[in-house]
């Protein structure tokens, strides 16, 4: 049970863990193809996904097989998908973010150079807390990797996609080095047009009034979501502090009870005890907001972010049909270039109506699982609150029923 | 907050109860200051009257407890040490603001100086102390002046250079008593223990307010997405749960007050009581009775010496100075015998004592965390069909 699974060692792949999987997104199971991250190592300073496929579409050889993939493939993916136009009317999948294990490896190195200045029983403990956290990132890591995916295979249209079969089935390296720091200055340069230009084009009032809705909306959305997942982080952050001091204190108070020689002892023993458990749990619920609050909340962030280019690339569109429109128009009057004028003002149309029907179905489709999200995680964040403040409650009661009867 | 005893059990049980109200007095002319209404509930008849309410001030306080610890710390009473002029914390972070007209500080310093008369009434024969009546009774009370000294951190200061010079004196004391070496021991050991103690659960204090703040921040935060969000079921059950994490951020912060009051104040106390260096003046009193017998030892030689010196005026002054110092050394042991006896008996009802507080606060406190977890379950259980109605 998940209660006692900060004690667990590292068997990740029990059902309770293929829980935050289907948290953000609605996993429609389909048969023909299906995806999931059956393994992971971490090494020094990588992590290697074993990606497991069965399928039972004809492009691939065999119906059942696994490669192995570290981040950086993953980011060439999703990266492809981006930069291809024939994706342009798509919410694309979020490209989950870089596994990142610093802040955890630093508190387990610090725990390691102050080992001298605490007792054998708190380094211990420590050393246990330390390496729950760094499970529970790892576990976060894989699952988001595993969202990214499903959500691939789970589209209609991009499960199709060439390179994800070769991301898939390809068992080499696929090569793809990180990118070096022309093609990142590059890619700033990028997104610094792109914010200017989503500026602009957000500004043109749209003819359609579910897009100019849909506009309205996501940018406010998207703004606080990220402030929402922020607050969220110190929320929680705080909750796993004050856990740990109860870890202190349960520690101290049981040194005091062994060296004490009144009846009082009996108290701080007992209270000790008390306050190791209670603090699991407290422990434990930091972790089931960070998993059903936090989560979903960043989650929603990248997505609503993807949500937002896709809008982005519509407008880019459209202003690219308007100006043909003016072109076309100038090209008729000054009668130069007609031919020209059209056939470009008719590719601008159709990109601009293809782009437009598919991205009013993924806006919808959006809003449909970031509804079901909402509700799977909310419904069991208050579950799980409530099944630990009852435990934490039933602990302390039959705790003050002992210590009342000894006096 | 009364620390209540209510051990009839027990040999030494409440014979008189004070209780602290503040209320700010503003002087004309003159800035306005904190004074406190002391209300004396007693059945002894050292008193006039069942029930009394005297006004007194701070500085009031400091006098009182310099008096009591002129008179009975060097003979081994464990005198109450004066409330904190400052309520700076072990871990030297502010647990709250130094503003002195805030609510925060007033309720503080209102509880500390509680606790310390409580402790002055419980101990027998401080209750029966003139100072300490008088105190407790009289309208009037002369000011006490140069409160710098007196305050707490004063007289730890003094009670500090007194065991320093002590220590410096690189006097080994031939403890023939093991229930003194076990006993100064296991305060020692005690003294760290509680300072640990006391040093985590005001970092908890800090944490659960932190946590208040931030959980309060994400209500808010909720509260602009449920708004945003088109979704109208989802929209709701977002403020919901808004409003379930304000409620929850109301939760945090009554239990950091809790923490504190109940727990971290006792510990602090403890360790104030603790550090009062009764054991220090008893190695003082023994090396006074030793300096004695040295000294009565000197003079018994000069006096030898001036047997074959025929210098009869001399020699007559010797035989007397011995007579004093035969006199002095006898004082001095009895001295020591008495400030043994009484760390002794102060030490078994420190013991007692401590051993009543720690579990009557033990358990105040935990009941706290059980009403915290019962609201808990109350405000989820609400909000859980919010959550499930989204359709």
């Amino acid at each position: 049970m998940m209660q006692e699974g900060l004690d667990d060692g590292p068997d990740f792949l029990s059902e309770e863990d293929r829980g935050p999987r289907a948290v953000n997104v609605d996993l429609q199971t389909d048969a023909t193809l299906q995806v999931d991250i059956s393994d992971a190592l971490s090494e020094r300073d990588k992590v290697k996904f074993t990606v497991h496929t069965k399928s039972t579409l004809p492009n691939f050889k065999q119906n059942e097989f696994s490669v192995v993939r570290q981040h950086e493939e993953f980011i060439w993916l999703h990266d492809s998908f981006v930069e291809n136009e024939e994706y342009a009317g798509f919410i694309i999948p979020p490209a989950p973010p870089r596994p990142d294990f610093d802040a955890s490896r630093e508190k387990l190195q610090k725990l390691g150079e102050g080992e001298g200045s605490m007792t054998k029983e708190e380094f211990t403990k420590m050393k246990q807390e330390l390496e729950a956290e760094y499970l529970a990132i790892f576990k976060k890591t894989v699952a988001m990797h595993e969202v990214f995916l499903c959500r691939v295979a789970a589209h209609p249209v991009l499960r199709k996609d060439l390179n994800f079969h070769v991301f898939l089935e390809y068992n080499q390296d696929l090569s793809v080095r990180g990118k070096n720091k022309k093609e990142k200055l590059e890619d700033f340069f990028k997104n610094v047009v792109k914010s200017a230009d989503g500026v602009i084009v957000s500004g043109v009032k749209d003819v359609d009034d579910f897009f100019e809705h849909e506009k309205t909306f996501l940018l406010e959305y998207h703004n606080r979501v990220k402030d929402a997942s922020a607050k969220s982080d110190r929320m929680i952050r705080s909750h796993k502090s004050a856990a740990d001091d109860i870890n202190r204190i349960a520690s101290t108070l049981y040194t005091l009870g062994t060296q004490d020689s009144t009846d009082v002892c009996k108290f701080f023993l007992k209270v000790s005890e008390l306050f190791e458990k209670t603090r699991k749990i407290e422990a434990r619920v930091a972790a089931d907001e960070d998993l059903k609050l936090a989560d979903l909340l960043k989650y929603y962030l990248r997505e609503s972010q993807a949500a937002k280019d896709l809008l982005y690339r519509r407008g880019r569109a459209l202003v690219d049909y308007e100006n043909a429109n003016k072109a076309l128009d100038k090209a008729r009057a000054k009668n130069k270039d007609v031919l020209q004028a059209e056939t470009t003002q008719q590719v601008c149309c159709q990109k601009f109506e293809k782009i437009s029907e598919s991205a009013k179905q993924e806006l919808i489709d959006f809003k449909t699982r970031r509804v079901a999200a909402f509700r799977k995680n909310l419904v069991e964040l208050a579950e799980l609150e409530l099944k630990h403040a009852k435990g934490n409650l039933q602990l302390l009661q039959s705790c003050l029923a002992v210590l009342k009867g000894d006096t | 907050m009364l620390i209540k005893n209510c051990e009839p059990l027990v040999r030494a049980h409440i014979e008189a109860q004070v209780s602290l109200s503040a209320q700010t007095i503003a002087c004309d002319g003159m800035n306005a200051y904190m004074a406190y209404k002391v209300t004396t509930k007693t059945s002894l008849n050292l008193f006039n009257r069942n029930e009394f309410t005297v006004k007194r001030r701070f500085s009031d306080f400091l006098g009182l407890h310099s008096k009591l610890a002129s008179k009975y710390l060097h003979i081994g009473y464990i005198v109450p040490p004066a409330p904190e002029k400052s309520i700076v914390g072990m871990t030297k972070v502010k647990v709250g603001k130094e503003d002195l007209s805030s609510a925060e500080f007033v309720e503080k310093r209102r509880s500390a100086l509680e606790r310390y008369l409580m402790r002055t009434v419980n101990h027998p024969a401080l209750l029966k102390d003139p100072d300490v009546i008088q105190f407790l009774e009289s309208t009037e009370l002369p000011r006490a002046v140069s409160t710098q000294a007196l305050s707490g951190a004063g007289i730890l200061r003094m009670v500090n250079k007194a065991a320093e010079a002590v220590n410096k004196m690189t006097i080994k004391m031939n403890e023939s008593d093991a229930w003194f070496e076990e006993k100064q021991q296991q305060f020692e050991n005690l003294d760290v223990q509680l300072r640990k103690l006391h040093a985590s659960v005001e970092s908890l204090v800090c944490h659960r307010k932190e946590l208040s703040v931030n959980t309060a921040s994400f209500a808010k935060s909720a509260a602009m997405l449920g708004n945003s969000e088109d979704h109208t079921a989802l929209s709701r059950a977002l403020s919901q749960l808004a409003e379930v994490e304000e409620k929850i951020d109301q939760l945090h912060q009554e239990q950091a007050y809790a923490d504190f009051y109940l727990f971290s104040e006792l510990l602090g106390d403890y360790v104030r009581l603790i550090t009062a260096g009764v054991f220090d003046h008893r190695m003082k009193t023994w090396s006074k009775w030793q300096d004695a017998q040295v000294m009565l030892q000197r003079k018994r030689e000069a006096e030898a010496k001036l047997q074959y010196a025929n210098k009869p005026d001399k020699l007559q002054q010797a035989k007397e100075e011995i007579k004093e110092w035969e006199a002095k050394v006898q004082q001095g042991e009895r001295d020591f015998e008495q400030i043994s006896k009484n760390i002794r008996r102060e030490v078994g009802r420190f013991e007692k004592q401590r051993v009543k507080d720690f579990k009557v606060v033990i358990i105040k406190y935990l009941e706290s965390l059980v009403h915290t977890q019962q609201q808990l379950i109350k405000y989820w259980e609400a909000f859980l069909p919010e959550a499930k109605a989204i359709a």
